[in-house]
């Protein structure tokens, strides 16, 4: 075997492994550290095909940043007592399995139609990562799709101050009132 | 990344094995004289002898400090959540050792026939993998604080990762200015970009940026708020002992051997330095091991000057000074890397003339504006 089939078939158990194990935890926390598992075999995956960038962003953002944000929420709101399994939605899980079987349906076909589950491996290092994936990937963002990229970032942006915003217009009026109560 | 695999036969696996190996001792042995260092120079500062005892001046005081620890009781509290409990100093310590992966000592040396750099694996990411490895460091505490079960712990842990999410960025914006100018982000590129100037020269704002956050990625003073003493017992490891509590010691340690290696890899020009022509391999690495007690020697020259910041000042600080300060670093940065390709020499000398036009601009605005914020945003002390 390949090394990169190696390293797929010892990560690709853990990979579903802790998804599973994830879903069946009753502990905020404890579901959120499978997650981060998971992202990290995700990661593994990425790199195997031929993508580092990719890896080292998704271990930055989504292991590093994303779940820590996750992990300091669930602290701050103190979810130590384990969630209750009573369902609040009527009729959730059923919806939940006409839908999931549909997004299944749908990454199968988009996969088999697009990318070919049945043809051969591509080979991303001579069509795709020309001069290097960091490299290539750079010349897509920044050049091919930069308007497209500029204004989601300034989207996002615009999103994270109003945000802001929306959060602390009440926090701002009490403190002018406690200022003013003390004057 | 997996590109040299195909070709590699045993004798490589069993040169890349015993580069790890070495690496991983050589790290441990560092810490080892490192805590030793830190005591003697802050004995010499405070005009004590330091430790004495344990070896000629006192440098197995930290073996002797680590057998302690390892023969301690271990103690798990009640309210602990088990696993996590015992997985946050593993976590705690393990990205730290990974993180040096990338980072070339020296040169290399032809073993059997073969080159051996100094260095386990020269990612092309290898910037990149640095900030994962420094990003993952904030579990160990995070973890440690939520499952002690106790509240200075919890207490000092989100302190913690408030701080390392905040500095983080501030010093990923430092090495983007660094990689930038370099135009790579691969370790051994950024080295060799740097044969004629260090990049802590062009790139001073970057390095200063890069050691302040550094010194707060470490939970050292003046930024050791998620330990504070005086507040939170001793913060996320206060329910911790023995062996466990030598983990986070250790890993807290590694952590600053590797923000100093990396300091000197990206800003002070990596193992390189005048060297005589015999024994060729040997200097590139003396001349990193000097340079990285160079940078350590600074950091606890700093720990031993200046008092702990408070949360709120460190907050304010990293957001509102370090990181506009970064932010527009990198946008200089760009100007400077991008302009004179582009447009030819002349327009770096036009843009840095309307950067200053703006900027006196800016400054005859600012008295207009000044007074309505003062007014508007202060709050009563």
């Amino acid at each position: 075997m390949a090394p990169d089939q190696i390293v797929f078939w010892v990560f690709a158990p853990v990979s579903v492994g802790s998804a599973v194990a994830m879903l069946f935890q009753r502990n905020a926390i404890h579901a959120a550290l499978f997650l981060i598992v998971n992202f990290f075999t995700l990661a593994v995956f990425y790199l195997v095909l031929g993508a580092p960038f990719l890896f080292a962003v998704q271990i930055i953002v989504y292991a590093g940043a994303i779940m820590v944000l996750f992990l300091f929420v669930i602290m701050l709101l103190g979810v130590d007592r384990e969630e209750s399994l009573v369902e609040r939605l009527r009729g959730q899980r059923p919806l939940a399995i006409v839908l999931g079987l549909g997004l299944a349906a749908e990454i199968f076909v988009t996969a088999r139609a697009s990318l070919g589950l049945a043809r051969g491996p591509a080979n991303f290092d001579e069509t795709v990562n020309v001069g290097g994936n960091a490299q290539a990937l750079s010349h897509v963002l920044f050049r091919d799709y930069f308007l497209p990229f500029e204004v989601t970032s300034i989207l996002l942006i615009v999103a994270a101050i109003a945000a802001m915003v929306l959060a602390q217009r009440r926090e701002r009026t009490t403190v002018e009132a406690a200022g003013e109560a003390e004057v | 990344m997996l590109e040299a695999a195909p070709e590699m036969d045993w004798l490589d696996w069993i040169l890349l094995v015993a580069r790890v190996v070495v690496v991983f001792f050589a790290v441990l042995i560092s810490v080892m004289l490192l805590i030793w260092m830190e005591r003697k120079v802050a004995a010499d500062m405070q005009t004590r002898m330091g430790p004495m005892r344990a070896g000629p001046r006192g440098v197995l005081i930290t073996l002797a400090d680590g057998i302690k620890l390892f023969f301690k009781e271990g103690i798990t509290p009640t309210l602990a959540d088990r696993p996590v409990y015992l997985l946050a100093p593993v976590i705690a310590m393990i990205p730290a050792f990974l993180a040096f992966a990338v980072i070339p000592f020296g040169t290399g040396v032809t073993l059997f026939g073969r080159h051996v750099p100094f260095q386990i694996a020269d990612l092309n990411v290898g910037i990149l993998w640095v900030l994962a490895m420094g990003s993952l460091m904030v579990y160990g505490i995070v973890l440690a604080g939520w499952s002690s079960g106790s509240n200075y712990p919890l207490l000092g842990s989100i302190r913690s990762t408030a701080q390392m999410i905040s500095y983080e960025v501030g010093m990923g914006l430092a090495l983007v200015a660094v990689l930038m100018y370099s135009g790579s982000l691969q370790m051994s590129q950024i080295v060799a970009s740097q044969d004629r100037v260090w990049n802590a020269i062009p790139q001073f704002p970057a390095f200063a940026i890069y050691l302040i956050a550094g010194l707060a990625e470490t939970n050292r003073p003046p930024f050791d708020l998620p330990e504070a003493e005086t507040e939170l017992v001793a913060g996320y490891f206060t329910e911790y002992s023995g062996i466990k509590f030598a983990m986070f010691y250790l890993g807290e340690y590694v952590n600053l051997v590797v923000v100093s290696s990396i300091a000197v890899t990206l800003f002070l020009g990596g193992w390189r330095g005048p060297h005589p022509s015999f024994v060729a391999w040997l200097w590139p690495l003396l001349w990193f091991i000097a340079k990285v007690v160079a940078v350590v020697y600074l950091y606890i020259w700093v720990r031993l000057t200046l008092p702990r910041i408070r949360y709120d000042r460190l907050m304010s600080f990293g957001w509102k000074f370090l990181i506009p300060i970064g932010l527009l670093w990198v946008l200089a940065t760009g100007a400077v890397v991008v302009l004179p390709d582009v447009y030819g020499k002349g327009a770096l000398l036009t843009g840095a003339l309307i950067v200053v036009g703006a900027i006196l601009v800016a400054s005859l605005l600012w008295p207009l504006i000044a007074p309505r914020r003062q007014s508007a945003g202060e709050t009563p002390q």
